[in-house]
């Protein structure tokens, strides 16, 4: 595959990765009838210390990529490279040990902290799991954390309840900080946040990145969010990446008509700007996943539509300077598996 | 100028609550014009959404309770409006969408015969006329193969087609003024534009007159003529959408405009409002926003400045010029 050979400081690799869901049925004895293709052939690389951007609309499979990297989920199919290794073989200690350098931060900082812990609790228990610190060692390491994040160290013995949201989302920084991780995948991290608390977590995981040297996979929604943060960025389209480039190029020089349609419909909060837009409307709305089009993914949306593009899947290629499109328009490359199924 | 449609005076409204009393809307004023588009901005907890929901008297009195002010809609003080009659314009001359169509459309009823619910009861029509005008409706608005899908219920709906059907609902009466309370929100972007730009068709089309909600700066900037920006239940600045965006002179919507990154600008430092909004249980005195604001002198800790122009149609409740750092 064409991705692997791009070298480089390389601390993730993933490839052809399949994340697939079963869908039963029957009370008693349960048939699978058929799979929710969440994630369905992804592959890309992360550099030590870059942001790799991962941006699509609800359902297309960015938060499963992200849980299925960490082995949160077991992927159906395909390799997590993690510094040469591959975290999708490893399993009970080895595995815990990765998790050291892998950490995660959620979306939902109501639901992602539990409400009978203290703090010290929360962001303690992987220094103890990890067997990094206990006792006072622990206790002045979690304060030490918390001064990190920008929240007050007095307040280890707070319980979830008595913070505000954004408070919450550090308390989450600063659990996932707690092991030293090299890497972070940070899924959705400022959603459920208000506008002007949103900037300050922006502001605390760019500082967080700079001195510690980390590296994150974000993952989000937010167009104008994943343009300020990342380095790269790569769009998902129902459970495969349809594009993928330098944040600059992706954002001037889009290729895939996806990814020149999610762009144009992002409000611009000027009104100059606004009134001399030209918007690509997409017609309908994403397929199922439980059963994706046939050939390009992309096609029944899609305003340039070819005949290829129904019957053949477009290989995901590097159409020069790492920049990657999986689409006919840029070069009549079939995915290697559409070659099998179809031929 | 076209008329006054919607005149909004000094509109207060409190919740007793277990914890003490909340302080939601605090003296609103405003008015609407006919086929005008106004977009009240906020983040949540200010009160844009109680505010709007007090026109037509849609908060649970208790524990809320409006305590003050006049809403003149059509020559009439919607506050003082018996129940009765106020049905006749809930729906019918003012109608409203909601954040989440899930929630405000019955699991239990098909789509169609909500719409002609609606129809029948408002504007008296027959139950086959009704029929016909929900299908007409459901065309307008972009449904696919609307004859059949009327009698779907919501759940067969996606979210996009759920808030169109909503639209549809909200627009079968032909109101004068429709007012749409975070629409797109729980929306993708893709579908957001099609949804503004379903809205913005039908304003056009209708002469109808828009209250949007909502708390991301971006989404109307395109969309509307005026801007209000609410900060703890209060407006903090009003004005037309070229002199928000472009003029700010209140440090919160200046805040506010510095703190979101902008999906054509790359490269610059965001910079957070620091610290969070107010407890409405407990106002501090003086200004709201004085203890998160970089510009605070000594008289805003004091004293709540009020809305006051500093150009045509443009108005400020501060007491700093924010170009000078200086007292105005």
């Amino acid at each position: 595959m064409e991705i692997t050979q791009k070298n480089g400081n390389i601390i993730l690799r993933v490839e052809n990765l399949k994340m697939y869901f079963p869908i039963l049925r029957g009370l008693i004895i349960q048939r699978k009838i058929g799979d929710i293709k969440a994630v369905d052939g992804v592959s890309f690389f992360i550099r030590r210390g870059e942001t790799l951007g991962l941006v699509g609309e609800s359902g297309c499979g960015k938060s499963t990529t992200g849980r299925a990297i960490l082995q949160l989920y077991r992927p159906t199919g395909g390799h997590v490279y993690f510094e040469g290794k591959d975290l999708t073989k490893l399993k009970g200690r080895e595995l815990r040990q990765m998790r050291r350098r892998i950490q995660m931060i959620f979306q939902d900082p109501y639901a992602s902290l539990n409400p009978r812990m203290t703090v010290e609790a929360i962001v303690g228990e992987p220094l103890e799991v990890h067997g990094i610190a206990k006792g006072k060692a622990k206790r002045e390491r979690v304060q030490e954390l918390l001064a990190q994040v920008g929240l007050n160290p007095y307040f280890i013995n707070r319980y979830p309840h008595e913070f505000s949201g954004g408070q919450r989302q550090r308390i989450g920084i600063a659990r996932a900080l707690a092991v030293d991780p090299d890497f972070i995948v940070c899924d959705e991290p400022i959603s459920a946040l208000d506008v002007s608390i949103q900037a300050q977590i922006i502001n605390l995981l760019q500082d967080l990145q700079e001195q510690r040297g980390l590296t994150y996979l974000f993952i989000a929604h937010d167009l104008s969010v994943v343009r300020h943060i990342s380095d790269r960025v790569a769009v998902m389209y129902l459970g495969k990446i349809v594009e993928m480039a330098d944040r600059d190029e992706l954002y001037e020089n889009p290729l895939h008509p996806y990814t020149q349609a999610l762009l144009s419909a992002v409000p611009i909060p000027d009104p100059e700007v606004e009134m001399k837009r030209q918007r690509i409307i997409l017609h309908g709305e994403v397929p199922s996943p439980a059963n994706p089009p046939k050939g390009c993914n992309f096609h029944t949306r899609c305003p340039r539509v070819m005949d290829i593009c129904r019957e053949k899947e477009p290989a995901f290629v590097d159409v020069g300077g790492e920049h990657f499109v999986a689409c006919f328009l840029y070069s009549d490359k079939v995915a290697e598996e559409s070659e099998v199924t179809t031929g | 100028m076209a008329d006054t449609l919607l005149d909004v005076r000094n509109l207060t409204v409190r919740f007793y609550t277990q914890d003490g009393i909340v302080h939601a809307v605090n003296g609103v004023t405003y008015q609407v014009h006919e086929g005008e588009t106004v977009a009240i901005v906020g983040e949540s907890g200010c009160g844009k959404s109680v505010g709007v929901m007090s026109l037509i008297r849609l908060i649970p009195q208790p524990p809320g309770k409006i305590t003050d002010g006049e809403v003149w809609f059509e020559g009439q003080n919607l506050l003082e409006l018996p129940e009765d009659e106020l049905r006749h314009v809930r729906g019918n001359r003012i109608a409203m969408i909601f954040q989440d169509p899930m929630t405000s459309l019955n699991p239990v009823l098909t789509i169609g015969y909500q719409i002609e619910e609606a129809l029948q009861l408002h504007l008296g029509l027959s139950r086959t006329e009704a029929r016909q005008r929900a299908i007409e409706l459901l065309k307008m608005v972009g449904i696919p193969d609307a004859e059949k899908r009327i009698d779907d219920y919501p759940h067969q709906f996606s979210g996009g087609m759920r808030q169109r059907v909503m639209i549809a609902l909200g627009l079968s009466c032909n109101p004068k003024l429709l007012i749409a309370d975070e629409p797109t929100t729980a929306l993708d972007v893709t579908i957001q534009a099609q949804i503004i730009e379903l809205v913005k068709r039908l304003r056009d089309e209708l002469g109808m007159a828009v209250i949007w909600i909502t708390h991301d700066l971006a989404v109307v900037a395109g969309l509307a003529q005026r801007v209000l920006v609410m900060y703890a239940g209060q407006i903090i600045e009003a004005g037309n959408v070229f002199d928000i965006y472009q003029d700010p002179r209140h440090p919160y919507t200046l805040g506010l405009l510095n703190s979101i990154p902008r999906l054509d600008k790359v490269g610059r430092r965001l910079e957070p409002i620091e610290g969070l909004p107010p407890d409405l249980l407990s106002l501090p005195k003086g200004c709201p926003f004085a203890p998160r604001c970089r510009f605070r002198i000594d008289r805003c800790l004091e004293e709540n400045p009020s809305l006051s122009p500093v150009a045509p149609g443009h108005e400020v409740a501060c007491w700093v010029d924010v170009r000078t750092g200086r007292p105005r």
